[in-house]
């Protein structure tokens, strides 16, 4: 249902969107997920045509978002950043006037609201102004103006974000039942969040895609290399010797010793299963075993590894550049 | 249509759920009822010409306070990314919203008829001048809002949109005056009286309702009108 080819898109000399591809269908929930900054804004604001790109297509629906923008616009429920809505207009007021610019025929209208109503659970808030909601309600007003013309494709923007966790839950499973018969996009910075709620995650680095496949696919992905912690009570030099020797290790690294008790962090290529071998060498040593752990990769590595070279670059240079500025206050 | 009337409703009840409208009316009443009757019983006259003389110097600062948060606001809040991703083209908006502040003048205009009818109650003044004097109000009054509008698109400041309103209505306004068309360049004379919009107010306010002077409040609104929805539509190419 969404195509997107290429798709550039920049603001001065910054490249926000680089290139972007990607393919959405029916009945998935694809998860858009990113450091700040990313561009994940950036697309899903070119996807509702609320931007251009610069270069690239999209269709929507079949619909070019340049070329047939209106009926593009018709087909998507579209949620910005931090629910934006009219604070001094009345909530069943402002889901009116929803229907009347979707051009709801006046026959449905009362029967969308009620709907929309219901499934973001607003009915206890249909008297107040907006102005006089919590942000949590806020964010299901505009979930609910999302919805208010049943369209096939929603766009959200950081669903979930400054609402507390029982609402987060709430949001999510809403996610979830929409997305079953719908093509739910959403963008977001929280990693669990993901594998709770996407069947498809799209990872974006500065402003190009990293990965993209289901969560379990990225976490296999990710696990070319196995990471065992041990520790073992015994002569040191020996042990280390030992673990050089091992075929299946590819790199050690001692941790440290405390009472006569070596930790080591093991890297270990996945061919044979490097706990157990690491097990039988140190019982027919005759050494003695205090610690064995698996690590095991999940999404928040294959997050950090594709996009946290870059971020701990800047982080450095940022320090780098604060450092250098208390030497200049030094100097003075 | 529907959209534009969409946009016309909720705009024009915005101006209503706030204390924009009740302000805007009462101030504007007492201060231009003020204004008027001061000199009006010592004249002892009962013409109606002081008032029109005074209304564009009072809409300058009046009007684009009524336009200031149209676009800004939007901006500001983030509402315009709701409302440029619903399935209405950019000048349906902009028209929606010209209409509604246009309302609402029309509205406060009309309820400054008390002002002649009072006129009337205490001597004769000349009917038809009034009627032509009012509907140049509403015309001039609309080529102000037009530029209001078009300056709250230019920023998401409310204070900037008004003042850049006030400034725009005020170049355009003292163009057209004799103090700036004899001092004024002779090559310019004829453009600064042609767009001054003081100069088509005044043979207005003489009686007489020429189709150029209409045209020419017709064309102002429509320019910018036109530059409101560039600016609009400009955000997805910046």
């Amino acid at each position: 249902m969404i195509e997107v080819r290429e798709l550039t898109k920049s603001y001065g000399p910054t490249v926000a969107v680089n290139k972007v591809s990607f393919d959405a269908h029916a009945g998935e929930v694809l998860g858009f997920l990113g450091p700040n900054g990313a561009g994940k804004t950036t697309t899903m604001r070119i996807l509702t045509c609320y931007l251009s790109a610069d270069a690239g297509s999209a269709t929507v629906a079949g619909y070019d978002v340049f070329e047939a923008s209106v009926e593009v616009r018709k087909r998507i429920g579209y949620l910005p950043e931090s629910a934006p809505l009219y604070t001094d207009m009345g909530v069943l007021e402002y889901l009116n006037f929803m229907t009347q610019v979707r051009q709801l025929p006046k026959s449905e209208r009362k029967e969308r609201i009620r709907s929309v109503i219901d499934t973001c659970g607003l009915a206890g808030v249909i008297q107040k102004d907006i102005g006089e909601l919590s942000k949590g309600y806020r964010q299901r007003l505009g979930l609910a103006q999302s919805l208010i013309h049943d369209p096939p494709i929603l766009i959200l923007d950081e669903p979930t974000s400054g609402l507390d966790p029982s609402q987060i839950i709430e949001i999510r499973n809403l996610i979830r039942d929409i997305g079953q018969e719908k093509l739910v996009l959403f963008s977001t910075h929280i990693l669990s969040e993901v594998s709770a709620t996407c069947n498809r995650v799209l990872i974006i680095n500065n402003g190009k895609i990293v990965a993209n496949g289901t969560p379990d696919e990225l976490v296999s992905q990710a696990k070319g290399e196995e990471i065992v912690h041990i520790a073992i009570r015994g002569p040191q030099e020996e042990v280390e010797a030992q673990l050089s020797e091992l075929d299946f290790v590819s790199q050690w690294t001692h941790a440290e010793t405390t009472d006569g008790i070596a930790a080591y962090q093991i890297n270990a290529t996945q061919e044979r299963n490097a706990a157990e071998e690491l097990f039988h060498v140190v019982v027919q040593n005759g050494w003695s075993l205090t610690e064995l752990r698996k690590e095991s990769a999940d999404l928040e590595d294959v997050f950090l590894n594709l996009t946290d070279k870059e971020y701990t670059q800047t982080q450095s240079q940022q320090s780098a550049e604060q450092a250098d500025d208390i030497n200049d206050n030094d100097d003075a | 249509m529907t959209n534009i009337a969409a946009i016309f409703k909720k705009e024009f009840r915005s101006y209503f759920n706030s204390p924009i409208a009740y302000i805007f009316i009462t101030f504007f009443l007492g201060l231009s009822s003020w204004l008027f009757f001061r000199g009006f019983f010592l004249r002892n006259q009962a013409e109606m010409r002081d008032f029109f003389v005074f209304m564009p110097w009072i809409f300058m600062f009046f009007i684009p306070a009524v336009t200031m948060k149209l676009w800004a606001e939007e901006k500001k809040i983030g509402t315009i990314e709701i409302l440029m991703t619903l399935p209405i083209r950019d000048y349906e908006v902009v028209l929606g919203k010209f209409f509604a502040s246009f309302a609402l003048l029309a509205v406060t205009v009309l309820l400054s008829l008390v002002i002649p009818l009072s006129v009337m109650y205490v001597g004769d003044p000349d009917g038809g001048i009034i009627i032509t004097g009012y509907i140049g109000l509403l015309l001039m009054g609309g080529a102000y809002l037009a530029i209001g509008l078009c300056a709250s698109t230019l920023t998401e400041n409310q204070i900037i949109a008004f003042i850049f309103g006030i400034f725009t209505c005020f170049v355009l306004l003292i163009i057209g005056t004799d103090f700036v068309l004899y001092n004024a360049p002779d090559w310019l004379f004829p453009i600064f009286s042609y767009l001054g919009l003081g100069s088509h107010y005044s043979s207005i306010l003489r009686g007489v309702l020429d189709s150029r002077d209409i045209i020419y409040y017709l064309s102002v609104i429509g320019f910018f009108l036109y530059l409101s929805t560039l600016a609009v539509e400009s955000r997805k190419w910046r």
